[in-house]
């Protein structure tokens, strides 16, 4: 196969490919037929003939196009690595009874290849890696516990992302009662559940929420009070940045977190467990807001554009009525056509809309202690 | 489901009280205490309450100072004190009661002192009848208590079984006794004293002569006048003498069993006439007004008074042929179901006349008579303005209602059944009967709920006061447009079909057909008279209506989309889909709720099985040998709980996809820049349930043009609120933020030109939300988020003038809110601040909450029962409320003459002695069961506000608003 070998560096494009094997300090070049790559077996083979090392045991591992170190131990991941190889294929070849097996994947910034997780689960050694799962932008929150800091423990304040129609939120809310301590003893009290978790659908998935948790206050808002049919259109007004406050049915997860939490009291005010905080919560912040507010105009037939906001009227901002000011997101609003393009305006009326945006949360947040 | 019960009083137009029993308990009886200002009520928990009427700042407030209830000896049966009469004596305040044990308890006003030393027994009555009249079974229950016309120490006594006797109340002894056969159903005691008629279960009444001759074992004359087959009882008789000499035989009931033992009918036999009014309700009671002066020979009766449950009918007894006389108020609204109301304020007074004029050609079968109903005096001061009401109603007709002051009165009635063809013609009218039939009915009142078809159901008016204009629109998709006509007219209706589906295919409308429309001229009395006829397809239910008359354009909407009709050049202008493909619910037409049914019965019948499942899973849990199952149990604490809850909510975000976000919820015209900012335009602005906006501009010729060139429109925005609640209001502000003003109201000088300099602004009210864009360019602006914070949705809206009470010429401009809770609220313009909120209507009251409809100056209707429509007003400035003066007894002698003539007394002459002294009070009063012991009625009545307020606290609480108001700078 060597025998093509400078050829084929010269005319990888033309279906053959050139490999760049290391074992040790030694590197090997040669070149395969991209079409043909032929079986595992006889490749390995190949590596040990052309690195001379016939009786060695190795373990096989290849750079991916994202440069991670993946294996190559059968015939599917090497056709892979054949197959996604451009223009070189970089082979990496230890000797098995001296492999370092925490080097594969390491570098991984796409935990796709459960290969991986076969290869290795056997060895148990292995560092557990400080988990980077991608970059930000290519994840977003589907929730998130909030306010840990300034809640009772018994409590638990979930935020619901909703993001187009894509998965519903599938949950049912109902009537009951519980038993609250008031300056009166202990008394029932009437109160709304969660009554049932649809499967597959965003408030079973995120495991913060279950059958019989009890709603204590939608968006800030308290729940007491206020009859099933308002809560539920409070739910539905609120479904596209759904805060829910419960009373867990299950109060034994509370243990754990009090214990943490008690540790970082006074520090963090937005200890989100979901996720590392400064990547994520800039993302979502004009989400959670105002992503209700991406109205769609279309004008004289044309495409949809989002509407953007007016120059917020200064007077409007005095008043402590609840009366808020229409932030337009442009960043990661919601579009439904996603080919959509923001218009101009909108990044203008961001700023506007940072500078605001933690007063309001504040404001939120004052309000929940008060009320709890 | 039961509230407190208010009891109402009426007198002279517009004077009428109301007072709320605190017990939720309907109330069975009202009499009235002659002379007194005081009338007593009996509940159906036998407690007796005593009211008067008290003058309170120059105006008389109806208030309660007793109440009773009459206890028997320790160990008594319920029934020895359970009241079935009450006689308020002319003397001594005494009330005599009369029980189902036969025995009469006295009670002594105002306390209610029990007299038990009076207490007439029928042990009593049983020892001083003579021999042969002992029976123990004559007594049994009283029916009748009277006292004597002239002698006030007399009173008679009558026992269901048939025993009747007169009463000496000094000597305490039997002066006469009667001894009938039958049942005894009631007795009248005629004016001189000396004829006693009874009238029985068998369908028979009897004459007794009241002599000391000799005691008369049989009567005088007993007569069944529906016989000789089965007759039913006649439960109340009247025998009226009159100066010609021929008497008034006047009783309720009596029909012959078999073919007539259904109709609710009151005979009235006179000088060989008899007629047999027959109501299309049950009769509650009925009374009949007559001379006054107690010291008259006669009787002389002049109007007949009967209360039917759904309706009060008035008849002249004067008049030849007996007319019904026109009601001032109390009118029967729903006499067809009211399916939808609008309301106009501030009528020209031109329109105003000529709807009257109309409305009076109809009403020539009234009598002429004045309204004989004249006590007390209304205070009101005249309204200021004239206001219609307009109410469309289940069998194709709009009633014209004066709602400008305290009593609704009906003015002028549009039917548009004549346009369409029914299944039953009007002219093959049956109830125009041969002279010779037996017995003579007469149908007499207007309520009439049965509906030849319902597709003629109008759901939609919309009224332009300035041109006479009116378009209505119905259940069947018909959108009539209408122009006032002072005479009558034949003429051909245009008909156009708006076919909304355009080229959508494969839909098919399962609903009802469209109505067939009469091809031809039609003959049209004076009044509104149609032109032009819009059918849409498919025939779905208009669902929302404009009319420009200015323009000369009208738009409607259903769930399927909108169209513009040019109503000038009688043309189509456009029309759009709403639809989404995927709302079969829509497509399908209203049959296929039965689907939606079959599958919450399905989900019921799962849920029935799921408990039962769970709760044979729960017994053998306890037993100490099924350890697995109790454990599986104990982890799944919720299941439980889950199955004993039977309503949870599902928590969805709406999509595109779901039922009926095409159904067009609310049509604008605004005259506003749409386009750019240099030119402005006509346009039409559509908003439906799924949260969208469209907005067409339009090109209207001008005048001298306007037949020759076509309107043209093309649309120009379509905005997708992306909370997708269904838009129930659109409005354009001008440049000073003020509403734009309504159609040909500046051309008339009424409001001031919109400003058109400053930028314009557009605000949508969804059910969630407030938003406020800039225009023409898009861009939000301002918004409040109402669901999001309290959990309630905007069910109405409507912009309100607050006028200020202090400067005559400044009011501002605010947004009237009512909210699927019952709340109103005002949300201030253009800022959005809510600035009060009242709860009004009860949130169980779907009904009430669905009929309410704002004035443009800040007061509001809803319908408290099928039949009443509630008043309330949010306005400092214009205030309507029964203001209403009843003279009592002390300064009632300072007006012997003064308007209320012997002619006119009201008040039954059944009081003898100080009965003058009761003349002014309310007659409706006198009878026995008033209009609030129908349960249906009383289910439906609420008090007006949260809690027990009555209407006597309203004002104060008025005056509460009006103080938050100026908190919004309406002052």
């Amino acid at each position: 196969m060597n025998r093509s070998h400078r050829h084929g560096a010269g005319s990888g494009c033309l279906g053959t490919m050139e490999v760049k094997s290391k074992f040790g300090a030694e590197f090997r070049r040669f070149s395969l037929e991209r079409s043909k790559p032929g079986k595992f077996e006889e490749f390995y083979g190949l590596l040990q003939h052309v690195h001379k090392i016939p009786n060695v045991d190795v373990l096989v591992g290849y750079a991916d196009i994202h440069g991670d170190l993946l294996p190559i131990n059968n015939d599917d991941n090497y056709h892979k690595a054949v197959s996604t190889a451009n223009p070189l294929l970089r082979i990496f070849i230890q000797k098995k009874e001296e492999a370092d097996y925490s080097a594969f994947g390491t570098d991984t910034l796409i935990k796709k290849k459960n290969v991986l997780t076969n290869v290795l689960r056997p060895d148990n050694h292995r560092k557990k890696p400080h988990i980077v799962i991608s970059m930000p932008q290519d994840f977003r929150p589907v929730s998130s516990i909030i306010d840990v800091d300034i809640l009772p423990e018994t409590h638990r304040r979930v935020r619901l992302y909703k993001y187009g129609t894509e998965k519903p939120l599938g949950f049912y809310i109902r009537d009951g009662s519980s038993v609250r301590v008031t300056p009166h003893g202990l008394e029932k009290v009437p109160g709304i559940f969660i009554s049932r978790l649809v499967p597959g659908g965003l408030a079973q998935s995120t495991g913060l929420l279950a059958v019989n948790d009890e709603v204590l206050e939608v968006n800030g808002i308290e729940v007491s009070g206020k009859s099933l049919d308002q809560v539920t259109d409070m739910m539905i007004a609120n479904s596209r940045n759904l805060i829910i406050t419960v009373r867990p049915a299950n109060q034994r997860n509370n243990v754990v977190r009090n214990s943490r939490t008690s540790g970082s009291s006074g520090q963090s005010t937005d200890n989100s467990l979901l996720g590392s905080p400064q990547h994520i919560e800039p993302s979502c912040e004009p989400e959670d807001e105002d992503s209700d507010e991406d109205d769609i105009i279309i004008e004289d037939n044309g495409v949809p554009q989002q509407i953007p906001k007016a120059v917020p009227n200064t007077e409007s901002l005095e008043s402590l009525t609840q009366i808020e000011l229409s932030f337009e997101s442009g960043q990661n609003g919601f579009i439904p056509s996603n080919e959509v393009s923001l218009a101009p305006i909108a990044s203008g009326s961001n700023t506007e809309f940072e500078t605001h945006a933690p007063d309001q949360k504040l404001l939120e947040e004052d309000g929940t202690i008060i009320t709890l | 489901m039961s509230f407190p019960e208010p009891a109402r009083s009426y007198g002279a137009p517009g004077v009428e009280f109301m007072g709320l029993h605190r017990e939720n308990n309907a109330v069975t009886q009202i009499h009235l205490l002659p002379g007194q200002c005081q009338l007593v009520t009996l509940l159906d928990d036998n407690s007796l309450h005593l009211w008067s009427l008290k003058v309170k700042g120059g105006a008389s407030e109806l208030q309660e100072d007793e109440s009773f209830t009459l206890r028997g000896p320790p160990g008594a049966a319920p029934s020895a004190t359970q009241i079935t009469v009450v006689l308020p004596h002319s003397l001594c305040k005494l009330l005599y009661l009369g029980t189902e044990s036969g025995n009469v308890f006295v009670v002594q006003l105002p306390a209610f002192r029990a007299l038990e030393d009076r207490t007439i027994s029928s042990d009593a009555v049983l020892q001083r009848l003579p021999e042969e009249a002992r029976h123990r079974r004559v007594f049994e229950m009283v029916e009748a208590l009277q006292e004597h016309p002239r002698d006030p120490n007399q009173i008679l006594i009558g026992y269901s079984r048939g025993l009747v006797v007169i009463w000496d109340l000094q000597g305490s002894r039997v002066l006469y006794h009667f001894l009938s056969s039958q049942q005894l159903e009631n007795i009248w005691w005629q004016r001189d004293g000396r004829l006693l008629v009874s009238c029985h279960s068998d369908g028979s009444y009897c004459q007794w002569p009241v002599s000391s001759d000799a005691q008369q074992p049989e009567p005088l004359r007993s007569l069944v006048p529906y016989g000789p087959f089965p007759c039913k009882a006649i439960t109340k008789i009247l025998w009226l003498t009159t100066r010609q000499g021929l008497p008034f035989t006047i009783f309720q009931g009596g029909m012959p069993r078999a073919s007539y033992g259904d109709r609710h009918c009151i005979s009235v036999i006179h000088d060989g006439q008899q007629t047999a009014f027959d109501f299309t309700s049950r009769v509650i009671d009925f009374t009949v007004l007559t001379e006054a002066d107690p010291a008259a020979a006669f009787d002389d009766p002049y109007a007949l008074v009967v209360l039917a449950e759904e309706e009060l009918v008035v008849i002249d007894l004067q008049t030849a042929g007996w007319p019904p006389v026109q009601l001032p108020y109390l009118a029967s609204l729903h006499c067809s179901a009211i399916t939808c109301s609008h309301h106009v304020s501030n009528i020209p007074l031109k329109l105003w006349e000529r709807i009257i004029a109309a409305g009076s050609q109809q009403n020539a079968h009234f009598s002429t008579m004045e309204w004989p109903i004249d006590g007390g005096t209304s205070l009101t001061p005249a309204p200021p303005q004239r206001d219609l009401l307009l109410t469309g109603h289940e069998d194709g007709t709009v009633r014209f209602w004066d709602a400008s002051g305290v009593c609704l009165r009906l003015l002028y009635k549009l039917s548009t059944v004549r346009v369409f063809l029914t299944d039953t013609d009007p002219n093959e009218n049956l109830s125009a009967q041969g002279e010779d039939e037996w017995p003579p009915l007469r149908k007499v009142g207007s309520f009439d709920p049965y509906s030849d078809d319902p597709r003629l159901g109008i759901q939609k008016i919309f009224l332009c006061k300035y041109s006479g204009y009116l378009a209505v629109a119905g259940t069947a998709g018909q959108v009539l447009v209408l122009e006032l006509n002072d005479e009558a007219a034949e003429q051909a209706v245009e008909q156009v079909e708006a076919d909304l589906l355009q080229d959508q295919e494969g839909y098919r409308w399962k609903g009802h057909e469209r109505l067939a429309a009469r091809s031809g001229p039609v003959r049209f009395e004076p009044g509104f008279q149609p032109f032009v006829l819009v059918q849409c397809q498919p025939p779905a239910v208009v669902t929302s209506l404009a009319l420009h008359s200015e323009w000369r354009l009208v738009a409607f909407g259903t769930s399927h989309g909108f169209g513009l009709f040019d109503h000038q050049q009688r043309r189509q202008v456009f029309v759009k889909c709403t639809l989404h493909p995927s709302d079969q619910l829509a497509l399908e037409g209203p049959l296929s709720r039965v689907k939606s049914l079959k599958k919450s019965l399905r989900q019921s019948f799962r849920r029935m099985r799921r408990s039962r499942v769970s709760s044979r899973k729960r017994r053998p849990a306890g037993t100490p040998g099924e350890v697995q199952e109790g454990s599986a149990k104990t982890e799944r604490p919720g299941l439980q709980n889950m199955e004993l809850a039977p309503v949870q909510r599902k928590i969805e975000a709406r999509s595109a996809e779901d039922s009926f976000t095409g159904f067009v919820r609310t049509l604008y015209f605004a005259d506003t820049y749409l386009r750019d900012s240099s030119r402005h335009c006509p346009s039409l602005w559509a908003g439906t349930n799924g949260g969208t906006i469209y907005a067409f501009s339009l090109r209207v010729p001008p005048a001298e043009r306007r037949m020759d060139e076509p309107v043209r429109a093309e649309q120009a925005k379509e905005i997708q609120l992306m909370h997708r609640a269904p838009v129930v209001g659109i409005l354009v502000l001008d440049g000073h933020s003020v509403p734009l003003p309504e159609p040909l109201e500046v051309a008339h000088d009424l409001s001031k030109s919109p400003d058109m300099q400053g930028s314009h602004q557009l605000l949508v009210v969804s059910e969630e939300q407030f938003k406020v864009f800039t225009l023409p360019k898009v861009s939000a602006k301002l918004k409040l988020k109402l669901t999001a914070l309290e959990g309630s949705r905007v069910r109405r809206v409507s912009v309100a003038h607050f006028g200020s009470r202090r400067a005559e010429d400044y009011g501002e401009h605010h947004l009237a809110v009512l909210t699927n809770l019952g709340d109103i609220q005002v949300v201030s313009l253009p800022l959005l601040k809510p600035q009060v909120r009242y709860s009004c209507i009860r949130r169980e009251d779907v009904s009430g909450i669905a009929s309410c409809v704002f004035t443009k100056y800040g007061q509001g209707f809803y319908l408290i029962s099928p039949s009443e429509f509630e008043r309330f007003s949010l306005s400092t400035k214009w205030l309507v409320e029964p203001r209403c003066l009843v003279d009592s007894a002390e300064t009632k002698n300072h007006r012997p003459g003064n308007g209320a003539g012997p002619k006119k007394v009201p008040s039954r002459a059944r009081n003898s002695g100080t009965q003058s002294d009761g003349e002014e009070k309310q007659p409706g009063l006198v009878m026995e069961r008033a209009l609030l012991s129908d349960e249906r009625v009383l289910k439906e009545i609420q008090s007006t506000l949260e809690g027990d307020r009555g209407s006597l606290n309203w004002h104060s609480h008025r005056a509460a608003m009006g103080r938050s108001l100026s908190n919004g700078g309406a002052e």
